[in-house]
């Protein structure tokens, strides 16, 4: 089996990956974000007394968690048209996607940080006479984001690595990318070779950078 | 459109959708079972192996847990005609989703056998026990059982990422569907049922890891 090795083909299109890979950076940190709001919200209504919270919260939740991601991207992409939503394109529908599904693995995270808060700390401020919103905006909130951090950077991380799935509706992704570069030079091995190193290398600086802020953040116990 | 016309709809694309299931089944089934078995061998290796063994076996891990699955898959599609190998999409979709598997039961197994306590090990030791025999009858029945919560997890994931599979053209769940939906039009009716599929599938596979976990717990450390 003999095989030329023609690396400039890739370097000549390369512009092409390195905007998808920010694309694609770019979804999961919207996704990220939204998906937190999303998640404590949830994460709430989940612990939440009121049943007309909690089960709703629920079903969403497992059912997001228990379905494949490119076929909820799919039914939001082509589904969501049915009903009259044509405002949004194949990035943002995709980028909406992916906070949701975000929104539902977040709930969880949040949920457990939310147990993982001392009592005493909410006890601490009902004593200096805190109202209800503002023992979550000073106390809960800050307690909590140190606490889920290190799984709030994982969770980027996965996110980005989904974002390969937005090819599959033509979001011009990283994937998509080397979709194109392959099936146009047929330079296969060199183009996989070159996007599994960038997603690589970008998941591994995230790693890092989340890392030092994990440290600056670290909770003083 | 009201539900019996929708039912009709659903019954008569019965077959495809039921060759797309098996297909998915299959795909899962192998994936999970040939990766189960790679995955607790290269566990082994990594906590046992000699460094060269476990400077290759770390690489090999790391690299397929920082790509996106889907860029694997691609890889594997379009990568394995070069070998010489004449790999339908179908096989060279379950061995990229076995190399997934295996690459993250690994990394389970790895920190199962290395979070058992030394003393079991220095206790076989004592009793005259080799290290193969060391493995099968002290580490391995105490540290699978400690893998088996996130297995569970990796078998739901490789289901979902089944689905991916539709993008190199396996006619599987999704792809059967979106068969039907092509002739039928019934976008939201059919990916919604899906999603149920979907559901009862992952559901029933995270409720039978619990009730395992439940029958395993009677051993305590």
């Amino acid at each position: 089996m003999h095989y030329n090795f023609n690396w400039p083909v890739v370097w000549r299109n390369f512009d092409r990956l390195w905007d998808g890979l920010l694309l694609g950076l770019a979804i999961a940190v919207v996704a990220l974000a939204i998906g937190c709001l999303i998640g404590i919200l949830l994460a709430m209504c989940r612990e939440s007394r009121l049943r007309v919270l909690r089960i709703p919260a629920t079903i969403f939740v497992e059912v997001m968690r228990n379905t494949p991601l490119l076929l909820l991207v799919f039914f939001f992409y082509f589904g969501l048209p049915e009903l009259g939503f044509t405002a949004f394109n194949n990035v943002e529908t995709f980028a909406a996607t992916l906070a949701l599904y975000a929104g539902a693995y977040l709930t969880e995270i949040f949920r457990g940080g939310l147990a993982a808060i001392p009592v005493a700390y909410v006890e601490a401020g009902k004593a200096i006479g805190l109202t209800a919103p503002q023992r979550l905006r000073y106390v809960i909130l800050p307690v909590l984001f140190r606490i889920v951090l290190p799984s709030l950077s994982s969770a980027l991380i996965s996110l980005f690595k989904d974002t390969a799935l937005a090819a599959a509706i033509g979001v011009q992704e990283l994937t998509f990318g080397a979709r194109w570069v392959n099936l146009n030079t047929y330079q296969i091995l060199e183009t996989w070779t070159v996007t599994a190193a960038m997603y690589l290398v970008a998941s591994y600086i995230i790693a890092f950078g989340l890392r030092q802020v994990e440290r600056r953040y670290a909770m003083v116990r | 459109m009201d539900i019996s016309a929708i039912m009709q709809e659903i019954y008569t694309a019965r077959w495809t959708l039921w060759g797309g299931l098996l297909t998915t089944l299959e795909i899962s089934a192998i994936a999970i079972s040939a990766g189960t078995l790679a995955g607790v061998m290269i566990g082994i290796g990594l906590a046992y192996g000699p460094l060269v063994l476990r400077l290759v076996l770390r690489g090999y891990v790391d690299l397929v847990r920082g790509i996106p699955s889907l860029v694997l898959i691609f890889f594997c599609f379009y990568g394995t005609a070069l070998l010489g190998l004449n790999l339908s999409a179908f096989a060279a979709g379950v061995f990229a989703l076995g190399l997934f598997c295996a690459a993250h039961i690994g990394e389970l197994t790895r920190g199962a056998v290395q979070s058992i306590p030394q003393a079991q090990t220095d206790a076989a030791k004592s009793i005259g026990l080799g290290f193969w025999r060391r493995l099968v009858y002290a580490i391995l029945p105490q540290a699978l059982r400690r893998v088996l919560p996130g297995w569970v997890n990796i078998a739901a994931e490789i289901v979902k990422g089944s689905t991916l599979l539709s993008l190199i053209g396996v006619v599987e769940l999704l792809l059967a569907t979106q068969q039907a939906i092509a002739r039928t039009f019934l976008i939201l009716e059919f990916y919604l049922a899906l999603i149920v599929v979907f559901f009862i599938i992952n559901f029933a596979i995270s409720r039978a890891g619990a009730l395992l976990e439940r029958r395993m717990a009677y051993v305590r450390f």
